[in-house]
């Protein structure tokens, strides 16, 4: 979430005011460039995403209505920007509809059962199980992904999630839980292995 | 585990979220508790679940910083470059 340690005056915002709109950037640019990355993948990808996010804000300030917050309303163009980036490197993907795989919902029946929440915490902060948490995020279909990255890492409310990608909060909530089954099953193998591997040490 | 009724398992899953979250009914709550009080499998998904969001969660409090070059080619494109220094 979007910790607005400064208040923003969306006034100031709307007449122009450069300095003020220089510190919504500052205020914003982290979590936005962390979307965009765990998004795309691609640090210059997301710089991209992050530069149109700006770009477009400040154009569009003036219809900003603030019938949502100012967070959300920015997580909302860069959730745009970063799924219009994923359509223009793979046009035959649809972004708008779900897959008529992954509207199974036999498909999200867990398979894994290993208990690998006993292992030191020491394994879970390694940098190759961070990268491994990355890797599992870009797995995701990209209809689960964004869902997933503004509830569970940017920690929106079910709410401002279903405001940002213009969703149900009921199309929120199912593709939030087959984004965390997905996940959970994925790193079931991986930190399972390591469960494997310290057994036999 | 013998003679397991796993259509219970299967229809429980759909709540599984909002459990976790602390923002399903009480009532819905404790059909889960005493499923997984039962069900070793379903005990394991809840618990593995809860650590996959909260190893989430702890990821992200670690990033959130735009690297300073970003930042500045950023102020730069929105010819901002009068308020880099602050």
């Amino acid at each position: 979430m979007i910790e607005n340690k400064t208040e923003i005056s969306v006034e100031a915002l709307r007449a122009g005011d450069r300095e003020e709109f220089s510190r919504l950037v500052d205020a914003y640019s982290g979590p936005i460039y962390r979307l965009a990355i765990k998004m795309l993948g691609i640090p210059a990808d997301a710089e991209d995403v992050l530069q149109n996010t700006f770009l477009k804000a400040f154009q569009h300030l003036k219809d900003f209505e603030g019938r949502s917050s100012l967070s959300t309303w920015l997580y909302r163009i860069a959730s745009n920007e970063a799924l219009m980036m994923l359509r223009k490197q793979r046009p035959e993907v649809s972004l708008g509809d779900v897959a008529p795989e992954d509207d199974d919902s036999s498909n999200y029946y867990p398979d894994q059962f290993t208990d690998w929440c006993c292992l030191p915490e020491e394994e879970f902060l390694s940098s190759e199980s961070r990268a491994a948490l990355d890797r599992a995020v870009q797995h995701l279909p990209e209809t689960l992904r964004i869902v997933f990255i503004l509830r569970d890492i940017e920690n929106l409310s079910i709410h401002e999630t279903s405001e940002a990608l213009g969703l149900s909060e009921t199309a929120v909530k199912t593709r939030l839980l087959r984004a965390r089954l997905r996940l959970r099953e994925e790193l079931s193998t991986y930190f399972g292995n390591k469960l494997d591997q310290r057994s036999k040490k | 585990m013998s003679a397991h009724d796993y259509s219970v398992c299967r229809s429980l899953l759909g709540s599984l979220s909002e459990y976790v979250d602390g923002t399903l009914s009480e009532e819905l709550c404790e059909e889960i508790e005493l499923h997984i009080a039962d069900c070793q499998d379903c005990h394991i998904v809840v618990d593995t679940l809860r650590k996959t969001i909260s190893l989430y969660h702890e990821s992200a409090a670690e990033s959130g910083e735009v690297p300073g070059i970003v930042r500045e080619r950023l102020f730069r494109i929105l010819n901002l470059d009068d308020y880099l220094q602050k």
